[in-house]
């Protein structure tokens, strides 16, 4: 056998043409990685130069107006605030205890199921998690509430949190727990006082992400809170939400309305952009 | 021995859980209940007629089927490929600050709220495409059915772009994790045999992550399915079947949305509820299809 | 054998900011086994990962100095056309995993634009037997490679190395996750294999550089100690250094 007799048989131009494809390769995925960030940059971009220029006292402080007249968006952002700190209270400790069961127990068939569970759920699309708060909650009681709002924006948050924890428990080395069962502490003891303060910033950083997402979401809203024009003090009447007005005022056909979306739009995003650096900054300020 | 609080902290673990699960066949049984008639009443018909008539209390959601396909089968084929394809572009070309920056960049793209996606999509996108795109799309590939028409601006292709953005943070994230993971012998197998980096990525990488990148995609389209307010706001709601990307349809998602407070009857009601039973039928469908995949690179992991 | 082929001078490299090689020369025969001894970390793999221009790939890493391979100076070559040249089998087996066993050894072939089926063939044949591997894989080459166990996939690996017609072929401590009757297999492929090509192994089993190799390199915190003759080396090195290491007083 002669080594090399084949591959000077091999069209010499080859080299070149694989070096070229290689070369066309590379330019194909930077520009799709860059078609990929574009939509970032003008969403942003839009977002906020239509929206700074309605950003006034006003528009936080007042309700909503007939067209025509400045208008705000108080009432909504209120009743966002509301309805997401009611959704929390519910979903956060269900949800951390099932990161709990998920990571520290030993049922393992109940907790694949559990597992899958959350998965699904946590993939199910908002506008179902609204029809099932309608039919469970909103037909019986009679009405469209606040309440039934974070009820369903509590069953959107639950996956998110629950599987979160559970990957900021198995984080927690096995030692630690260890040597807390070693000085004689009970189960519980050992939980309360050694994991979950060892886990805190993680778990926090799992919340803050349900809530930014819970903030940002319309769907599971429409026929829950329904939304409201003004004031609504009492959780059990229809409830303003602002990703609900913004959605309102941009199928409107109002130019002065259209103007108030943008400027909700541009509310939401910093809101979501602020809780998430926030969440990010937790994170690492912890590891 | 069993202490009193382990106990009683046993049977809080025990609630949660189970209440984790009554939510999940909750959503089978009212949807299912409440669906009945809807069912009874239509049967098969209800998923291959198109005639959506609320007056006359005749429910075919072919339509919404349709809309949703050509939707999310859209943003699978192009944001399934930008997204697959920044994933590469993070892991094989960009090292560093400028990987951790560009990723959190697109991961950011998950945080926007999707009313914002349709607000921008209705009054930036929409327009760009009735007056640019779709002139020009008409112009060099008008003979292609896809392509023909009255550019709307708003339709199926509007909804798709959109979509396609709103799941690029999932295909991304997801496929860039999947390629990391791929071992760096595997890499420098081929790189010693001369392969450039190209060859090194198609022949060797990329099929090496392909149960994990088809999971990623699994996902992307479980999310365009369900997404339904910035489809909504951006797909025209006319429910009709057409042939041209231009048009403006109508999704199963954004039906529900629309019609949902407005629908009178019993029987319209229950339509819808329909709707969103296959909706949710759908999307455990797509995450089941997602995790057989992962199943099977856990498969081929083993075995290395 | 008076000629040479590969030439190494002053080869320095880095990690970061840590120099790992400091300034490496040697010179290697044509169709002859190179050993490379010395205790982990002092820089072995990096040594011949240079010579395939692979240890650059790492983030961080740099190199510097000349490989001369045939009178060619690597570093002035397409890193491509280096690879081509000079074969590499790793420490673990890497087949493809999603690849059978002839797509594994044929791949390098179709990297270099071989498309005809008969001559793929042939080559993968040709390849398999210089393994020592065909008997064993003939009647189910469209098995994935990864149904071999572990000595059958190191092989497979020098086939697949092999088929692309190196005039080099640097083994990086390709025993050392196999059993010791695969090893010897190996072995024994080595010493067919040097009649047609030159190998340089890194190994960190003394006794297996004393039976294969004709020349043995001893390295230390990433230099070269001393080379020479591997009958040399091992009953009368100049180095009391090289001395401690191989009776086995240190590493």
């Amino acid at each position: 056998m002669q080594p090399r007799d084949m591959m000077q048989t091999v069209h010499p131009g080859h080299l070149r043409w694989r070096k070229w494809k290689n070369r066309l390769f590379a330019g194909v995925i930077f520009g799709l990685a860059l078609l990929a960030v574009l939509p970032l940059l003008l969403i942003l971009a839009y977002v906020v130069f239509r929206g700074a220029p309605g950003v006034s006292l006003r528009f936080f402080t007042s309700l909503p107006a007939p067209t025509g007249i400045p208008g705000g968006m108080a009432n909504a952002i209120v009743g966002s605030i509301v309805m997401v700190l009611m959704a929390t209270a519910m979903s956060a400790p269900v949800g951390v205890t099932i990161g709990l069961f998920l990571a520290e127990t030993h049922h393992a068939r109940w907790q694949n199921m559990v597992r899958f569970v959350c998965d699904v759920l946590s993939g199910t699309p908002t506008i179902v998690i609204g029809l099932l708060v309608y039919a469970m909650v909103v037909a019986p009681s009679g009405g469209f509430s606040g309440f039934s709002g974070s009820v369903a924006l509590a069953i959107l948050m639950l996956p998110t949190i629950a599987r979160s924890s559970e990957q900021v428990f198995r984080l927690v080395p096995v030692t630690l727990r260890e040597a807390g069962h070693a000085l004689g502490g009970t189960r519980t003891q050992v939980w309360l006082r050694i994991l979950l303060p060892t886990a805190r910033a993680g778990v926090i950083t799992g919340l803050l992400l349900a809530v930014s997402r819970a903030l940002g979401e319309t769907a599971p809203l429409m026929f829950t809170a329904f939304g409201n024009q003004f004031w609504s003090n009492n959780v059990t009447q229809p409830t303003a939400a602002l990703p609900l007005q913004v959605f309102t005022y941009a199928l409107s056909p109002y130019d002065d309305w259209h103007q108030s979306a943008w400027t909700g739009a541009l509310t939401l995003v910093a809101i979501a952009l602020i809780i998430n650096l926030f969440a990010r900054w937790v994170s690492r300020t912890r590891r | 021995m069993k202490r009193r609080s382990d106990r009683v902290l046993d049977g809080w673990l025990w609630f949660a859980a189970l209440l984790a699960l009554a939510l999940f066949m909750a959503f089978f049984i009212m949807l299912g209940t409440e669906s009945r008639a809807s069912v009874l009443r239509f049967g098969w018909r209800f998923v291959v007629t198109s005639v959506w008539d609320p007056v006359h209390s005749v429910f075919g959601a072919l339509p919404f089927l349709y809309g949703t396909a050509v939707t999310s089968l859209f943003a699978l084929v192009f944001g399934g490929l930008v997204g697959v394809c920044t994933a590469v572009f993070l892991v094989y070309f960009v090292r560093g600050w400028f990987r951790s920056w560009l990723g959190g960049a697109i991961e950011l793209l998950a945080a926007i709220p999707s009313v914002v996606y349709g607000l921008w999509g209705l009054f930036v996108l929409a327009p760009w495409l009735q007056h640019t795109l779709e002139p020009w799309l008409g112009r060099w590939l008008g003979f292609l059915p896809l392509f023909q028409g009255v550019p709307y601006g708003v339709g199926y292709l509007a909804a798709g772009l959109i979509l396609s953005v709103m799941i690029l943070p999932t295909v991304t994230a997801l496929s860039r994790d999947v390629l990391l993971a791929v071992p760096r012998d595997i890499h420098e197998g081929a790189l010693a045999l001369g392969a450039t980096t190209q060859e090194m990525i198609t022949h060797v990488a990329l099929p090496y992550a392909r149960s994990g990148i088809i999971s990623a995609l699994m996902l992307g389209l479980g999310r365009a399915v369900g997404e339904t307010i910035a489809v909504t706001m951006v797909i025209g709601n006319r429910p009709e079947i057409s042939a041209s990307l231009f048009a403006p349809g109508y999704t199963m998602a954004s039906v529900i949305a629309n019609e949902f407070t407005e629908a009178t009857t019993h029987v319209y009601l229950s339509a819808l509820y329909e709707v969103g039973l296959l909706l949710f039928l759908l999307t455990v469908a797509f995450y089941v299809v997602a995790r057989l995949f992962i199943r099977g690179i856990a498969k081929t992991e083993g075995n290395v | 054998m008076l000629s040479i082929e590969i030439k190494v001078e002053a080869l320095h490299a880095w990690y970061g900011n840590d120099e790992v090689l400091h300034g490496i020369d040697l010179a290697i025969e044509p169709r002859s086994v190179t050993a490379i001894i010395g205790p982990s970390g002092c820089g072995k793999s990096t040594f011949i990962r240079c010579l395939n221009r692979l240890h650059e790939t790492n983030p961080g890493a740099r190199v510097a100095g000349h490989v001369w391979v045939g009178g060619e100076d690597v570093y002035r070559m397409d890193p491509i056309d280096v690879r081509r040249t000079i074969g590499m089998v790793f420490q673990r087996p890497n087949p493809f995993p999603t690849m059978s066993i002839f797509d594994n050894v044929a791949l390098g072939l179709k990297f270099a634009g071989v498309k005809d089926r008969r001559r793929l063939r042939a080559r993968v044949e040709e390849s398999l037997a210089m393994a020592a591997l065909w008997d064993e894989v003939k009647d189910r080459l469209h098995q994935p490679a990864m149904s071999l166990s572990g000595g059958q996939q190191q092989r497979l690996c020098i086939a697949r190395a092999l088929a692309v017609e190196p005039r080099v072929l640097l083994m990086d401590e390709p025993t050392s996750a196999l059993d010791p009757i695969s090893t010897m297999r190996i072995e024994e492929l080595v010493q067919n294999l040097k009649q047609t090509y030159t190998i340089v192994i890194v190994t960190h089993n003394m006794q297996q550089a004393a039976r294969i190799a004709d020349q043995t390199a001893f390295f230390l915190d990433g230099h070269l100690i001393e080379v020479g003759p591997t009958s040399k080396v091992f009953t009368k090195p100049d180095d009391k250094r090289t001395e401690d290491y191989v009776s086995g007083r240190f590493g």
